[in-house]
This record gives structure tokens, sequence and C-alpha cells, in this order.
């Protein structure tokens, strides 16, 4: 067991970021709903608590780090941050399991009883005797007026196999880091930031179409769940984008030794990410029944 | 324990003591100081919620509106209920594991120190935010703790301030799940093997990944009412396809789980009180693991019992009717055991074993309560009536409550290095167990008599009843002011606790001094 070799654990003296974190989300959050609600503080207010998070954030990585890398950290604490990190992701993956939840019931259960289905006789005959779409709906009122949905093809095909891509270059990298090799650690992580960035990109060209042809959020239970779905993915891509970037940075400094690395977390982001994205594009994206 | 006296490669032998000052709290990374500051703030939010409580039940004294308009009867109801549950329960249990459960298994403190500080600090603020709600225009939250849509889409200022200050309770839950997996599973002392642990330990640790797998989703519905409502989304809309019933079966999807969240450390108490003054071993441990874990996966399979009136196929309530039915086994299970460790014991009944043996019966009663509401056919009858509430308060006030009160009084004397008076604390047993019968037993007959829950007003034939349960109610508050005398004297000094404080009680925390010192178990000690 790695506890019988190493006999203290580094409990670390202070901490004064967490309470500049608790202003910072208070102040963003507390803004947005003033926003929410018409005030013309709001944005303000979120703007501070946004500059503070970001403050808090380097302030409180950075001390991470140089803890790191003074050699404080043994296998003992490292473990620790894994496991946090790994049940992190576990938590994640529970807050979409929430949105595939509602696109399955929506596609299940609520337009086929809109449609007259099961229970829904009776909905269908007096509300919305007219309706008869099947998904991809924007529901019987025809919100938004617009019948585009997102195919398979080209763009969210290309942006799986981009993702997919991107987590064998992390891969790639995490065994460079094993064997040492330096030149193909840069050289894998910044493959995958690149296509992570690219990701990004092409997600912004599909919103753009879809917002040309009139599929908006405002669209139905289609446009709902398609926009939160790959909006909150999206911003998973970008934040998991700017960690690696951050260990790009530092693998060029000459961070990261074999036996000291913390890269499993992000590579496991991005695993994660292939898999859900593969997941979106067969449930969300491709129009079967 | 010298034999892992290898290598000290570094020296933080230099600073024992806390900081001085108000800084040393907010600031601190210790997990004893950590535990203090959550149970104090369970404290001072039971006395809020507490006294929303009374205001509700002021204004049942009698039939009519006297006391409060309806608007406000609901904004009461709602938060009583969030204030509750995010902030007194949920906080109580995390200050208790923060306190135990590095000292339970061996740990110098909990495996993430800094996130710890922070799953704390974000609790005040975020209650600062849900609270400040009550001053706004069109007043605080008012459309139940469940806010369903679309009631609660009418909400006025407070909905945006209600659902981000959920996201952070939210958050905190979370990293406080997550640093109490990584310290159970990471931090033990060698020997320390996890069919040894205590159960407290068990009960947290399985409790805890029920909090990582539903805090998210509740976190996601409360997203998607912030999106119908201000970003233009249909995901509870019929006219664009969703359906508000869809938000029932997401919210209790966590809901349900989160019923086991605010019961299984409780479980955990009871289970190291009971041994400790039965002078016994815990009978049937192992079948006290497995119950717990049983609970916890069958509570994934059970969350549309509380949706049975709202229409669902057949084949769905029948599902839901037996999954949940199943769960009385497993605590079945649990209750006997504790009734068999007692079997043939040299039992004394101190405060803490009263609380516990409150909890066994009480908890009991809710648990029969809530399987009748488990049979569909006679759900539909008692569906949103008064017998909804006495069932689940009393799984959560003689129930979770009394199982922290009982472990706050068996290790106050641990942490304070004092005996609390005794004779004050069974005081407050007996008047905390006469008063809460009198508050929620009566629910129980105007609920089947058919009164509605969350109802300023109602028919005056279950006036007497109401007025009992009013009577109980201030009974049982005022019983609570004894608490917090009693938890301030016993700080501030005693008759001097020695290190085992109760004669039969086992387990790791008892090894060390009273009050403990700062850091323990560095280096940890090593298990036979």
């Amino acid at each position: 067991m790695s506890e019988s070799v190493q006999e203290k654990y580094y409990v670390p003296e202070a901490a004064r970021w967490p309470l500049v974190g608790s202003i910072a989300l208070t102040m963003l959050l507390g803004g947005f709903a003033m926003h929410l609600n018409g005030s013309l503080l709001g944005p303000t207010f979120m703007v501070v608590g946004l500059i503070l998070f970001i403050i808090m954030l380097f302030g409180w990585f950075g001390t991470v780090v140089n803890e790191s890398e003074s050699g404080i950290f043994r296998k003992w604490e490292d473990t620790s941050f894994r496991m946090g990190m790994s049940w992190f992701i576990f938590s994640e993956v529970m807050f979409f399991a929430a949105f595939f939840g509602a696109l399955y019931y929506a596609r299940e259960f609520s337009v086929p009883w809109l449609l007259g289905e099961g229970s829904g006789l009776s909905t269908h005959d007096y509300l919305w005797p007219d309706y008869t779409e099947i998904w991809p709906t924007n529901g019987p009122e025809d919100l938004g007026e617009s019948d585009f949905h997102m195919g398979w093809w080209p763009l969210p095909f290309l942006n799986t196999v981009i993702l997919l891509t991107s987590g064998l270059t992390v891969t790639w990298a995490h065994h460079a880091i094993k064997v040492q090799n330096r030149k193909q650690i840069v050289q894998g992580l910044f493959a995958t930031v690149a296509l992570g960035f690219l990701f990004v990109f092409l997600q912004g060209v599909e919103y753009v179409e879809a917002y040309h042809e009139g599929m908006k959020m405002t669209s139905g239970i289609y446009g709902s769940t398609f926009f939160m779905l790959t909006g909150f993915h999206g911003m998973h891509v970008t934040l998991g984008a700017i960690m690696l970037t951050v260990m790009l940075f530092r693998a060029m400094k000459g961070h990261f030794t074999a036996e000291k690395h913390f890269l499993r977390g992000g590579g496991l982001v991005l695993a994660l990410r292939g898999c859900r994205l593969a997941r979106t594009v067969h449930l969300c994206l491709h129009p079967v029944t | 324990m010298n034999a892992y006296a290898t290598d000290a490669h570094h020296d933080d032998d230099h600073h024992h003591g806390p900081p001085p000052g108000l800084m040393r709290w907010v600031t601190t990374t210790n997990h004893k100081d950590i535990g203090t500051l959550y149970l104090w703030f369970s404290l001072i939010m039971f006395f809020i919620g507490g006294v929303m409580a009374l205001v509700i039940r002021t204004e049942l004294f009698q039939p009519g509106l006297q006391v409060v308009d309806p608007h406000f009867f609901n904004q009461m109801t709602t938060l009583h209920a969030l204030i509750m549950i995010f902030g007194v329960v949920m906080p109580a249990f995390v200050g208790l594991a923060n306190w135990m459960l590095p000292m339970m298994v061996g740990a110098p403190d909990m495996a993430l120190p800094r996130m710890n500080n922070w799953s704390f600090w974000i609790l005040p603020f975020g209650f600062a935010m849900m609270l400040a709600t009550l001053f706004m225009e069109g007043g605080g939250p008012a459309a139940g703790w469940t806010i369903y849509p679309p009631l609660s889409l009418q909400t006025g200022n407070a909905l945006p301030y209600l659902i981000f200050s959920i996201h952070l309770l939210g958050v905190s839950s979370i990293m406080g799940a997550i640093n109490i997996i990584a310290t159970i599973m990471n931090l033990r002392a060698p020997g320390m093997t996890y069919m040894k642990m205590p159960l407290f330990v068990w009960t947290w640790f399985i409790t805890a990944y029920l909090l990582i797998a539903v805090m998210p989703v509740l976190a996601g519905a409360v997203t998607m009412l912030l999106t119908d409502k201000f970003f233009g989304t249909s995901f509870f809309d019929a006219a664009g396809g969703g359906d508000p019933v869809m938000f029932q079966h997401i919210f209790w999807f966590f809901g349900h789980p989160e019923v086991y969240i605010l019961i299984l450390p409780s479980f955990g108490l009871v289970s190291e009180i009971i041994p400790t003054f039965s002078r016994k071993k815990l009978f049937g441990y192992n079948s006290m693991v497995y119950a717990t874990a049983s609970i916890a996966l069958l509570s994934f399979i059970v969350w549309a019992h509380h949706m049975f009136t709202v229409g669902m196929p057949l084949a769905g309530e029948m599902f839901f009717m037996f999954t949940t039915m199943l769960i009385a086994v497993p605590t079945g299970v649990k209750v006997f055991n504790w009734v068999s460790t007692m079997w043939q014991g040299a039992m004394t009944f101190e405060t803490p074993m009263l609380f516990a043996l409150g909890f066994v019966i009480m908890f009991t009663i809710g648990g029969f309560s809530g399987l009748m509401l488990a049979m569909t056919p006679i759900d539909f009858q008692y569906h949103d009536t008064y017998f909804v509430v006495a069932h689940f308060h009393y799984v959560l006030v003689p129930g979770a409550i009394f199982g922290i009160i009982g472990g706050v009084y068996y290790w106050l004397p641990k942490w304070t290095g004092n005996m609390y008076d005794e004779k004050l604390g069974q005081a407050h047993f007996w008047l905390s167990t006469i008063f809460v019968n009198i508050l929620f037993f009566p629910m129980h007959f105007v609920g089947l008599a058919g009164m509605p829950r969350r109802i300023p007003d109602y028919a005056v034939q279950f006036t007497d009843f109401n007025q009992v349960a009013t009577i109980g109610a201030f009974g049982f508050g005022l019983s609570q002011i004894l608490f917090l005398v009693l938890v301030i004297k016993c700080i501030r000094g005693g008759k001097k606790a020695d290190d085992q404080v109760w004669e039969g009680a086992q387990g790791l925390e008892w090894t060390v001094s009273s009050p403990p010192p700062y850091h323990t178990f560095s280096p940890q000690p090593v298990i036979k």
C-alpha cells in the first residue's frame, strides 16, 4: 500500500481563495439574476464577479502548481486529486443525464402523447387535433415556425471525428509523459488543444447555420434540447481545451515528469466528451423516429 | 505505529495550534474547525427554519385567515422546507462527517482540505441569496420546495435567485461528497479495511455517492426552469412538445435519493450509539452495510411514487409501487438489527441513547405510514393531504433530526472535553419527544379526514387537531432553546470528560484525548 511508505499527508495551512471564490460566484450569479429581472446593474456585477472568479482560479491553481513543483505532493496526495477529479467528472455526467433524460422523455412520451398515443387521446383531440409532426418537432403550436433540423451530415459527423481523434492525441501525450519524450508531450497536447478549439469553432458555424434557417432555442422541444445539450457540451469542450492549454504551457516549461503528472483527469474529460457527442449525434441530431 | 516512522520528507511539525482571530474560521483547512462551522451554521438555520414553521402553525391555529396573508404563508412553507433540507439536515451531517470521519478511520484530515473550506463557505452565501428573496418585489418563492412548473414559473423576481442559490448549494454538496469519498477511499489507516469501518463511515460513504449522482440532476432540472422562464425553451410546455410532468420526473429522480441522503447518515449515527449503550457489538454488521447499499440502489428506481396521481400508465404505477415496497425489506433488516443489538445488552439510558431509541421507534412509525403511501390506490386518497405531512415529518424530525441530536450528545464530550449536563439533556429528550408527537401525530388524523396540505385555511371540522398540533409545535420549538443553552454550557465548562467518555464505546475516536489535539492521527495508527 502506498500509505505505508508515506507517513505524513500534506494538509495546507490557511486557504484564502475559497472565500474569494464564494464572493465571486455570488456576484456572478446574483448579477445574472438581477440582469434577468431587468436591473441595469446586473451586468456590472457579473463582470466583476467573473474577473474575481478568474483571479481566484489563477491564484488557487497557481498555489497548487507551485506546491506540486516544490515536491510537497507525493503519491498519497496525488491519489486524492485523481479521485476528486474522477468523481467530479461523474457528477458532470449526471448533469448531462438530466438533459438526455429530458430528450428521451420528449421523444418517447410527451410528443407521442400529444399525437394521441396511450392516454393522450383527449389531449390530442381537444387541444391540437391537427398536430401530426413526429420527431423532430417544434411542438403542436409550431413554435418558431421553422421545420429545419440539424442532420448528422456533414458538420456533426466531422465534429464527432474531431473529438474522437482528440481522445487519441491526448492518449499519445499521456504515453509520451510515461516514457518522458518531451517533444511528443508538447506535440500531443498541442494537437489536442487545436482539435478542441476547432470543434468549438465548427459548433459555432453550425449554430449560425441553424439560426439562419430559423431554428432557435425557442423552436419548441427540438430546439430546446438541441441547444441546451450541445451548448453545455460546447462549454465543457471550451473549458477542457483551456485546461489542456495550461498543461501545454506547463509541459513546455518542463513540468510533468513521469512520476508527477495529473493528465489523466484531462484525458478522461476528453474521452467522455467523445462518448457524449457520439450519443448526442445518435439521439439528438439524427432524425430517425 | 512507529514501524512507519521512516522518512519525514517535509517538516510541518512547527504548527500545531490554530491561528488566532476571526480569520482562523474563514481560512481554516482543519476538518475539526470546518466541522464546527457546519454544525453551528446548521443550528442557526434550524432556528430560522423553525420560526417559519411556527408562523405556519400560528396561522393554522384557527380556520380562516388571521395572521399572515396566503401568499406569505406559501413563502413560509416553501422556505421552511428548503432551509430544513439544505440548510439544517445536510450541513449537520456534513459537519458530523467532517469532525468524525477522519478520526474514525484514522486519517490526518480530510483528503482535500482547501476544497473542504470552500464547500462550507459557499453555504452562507447561497442561503443569503435565498433568504434575500423575502424582501424582493413579489416576495420569496411560494410554489413549494418542489418548484413544479407551471406554478413556479409564476414566481416574481425571486425565481432566478432561488435557482442560483440551489446551484450554489448543489456545488457545495457535491464538493463535500467528493471530499468524503476521497477521504474514505484514500486516507484510511493501514489495516482499516472497508469491512472494519464504523457504520457511520459506511452510511456516509454511500450517501456521498447518492449526492454526486443526484445533485447535478437537480441542477439540470432548475436550469431547465430558468431557460423556460427567461430564454424561451419548451421543456415543460406542451405547446412546444414538452410536458410539465417531465419536470416532476426529473425532480423526483433527484428527490427520492435525496430523501435517503437525509436519513442514511442518521442510520449510521444510531448504529454507533446503540452498541455503545448496550455494551454489545452491533448485531449483523455485514447485513447493515448491505442493507444500506440496497436502500441506496433501490432509491434510484422508485421516484414516481411521489407522482401516482399525476396520470401515469398503469404499468408505471405498478412498477413504482412494488419497488417502493421492496425498500421496506432492507429497512426492516436495520430496525431488527438495532433491536437485536439491545437484546440482552447491559443497557443504560444516557441522553444519546434516549435519542437513538426515540429514533428507532418514531422513525419506524414514519416508515409504516410511508408503506401505506407506497400503495397506489391508497395514495390516491392520501396524496397532498396532511397524512403525507405527518409521514415525512416523522421520518425527518424524530428520524433524521433525532439522529443528529443523539450524535451531538454522543460526541460533545469528545469535542469539548466537558460532559454536558445530563439532567438537562434528558429533559431536552423528554420534552422534544412529547411535543413532537403532540405536533405531528394529529396530522395523521386530519390528513385521513381529507385536510389538504400547503393551504392556510381549512374546514372548521379540523380545528381541534390543528390547535393541538400548534401547541405541540410551540412546545417543540421552545424545547430546542434548551439544547442551545446546553451546548453553550458544555463548551464553557463542566465535569471533565476522560478520553473514553462512554464505558462501552468502541472505535478510534475514543483513543485520542478529549478534546482531541488540533491535528490527530499524523502519523496514522495501524489497525490490527
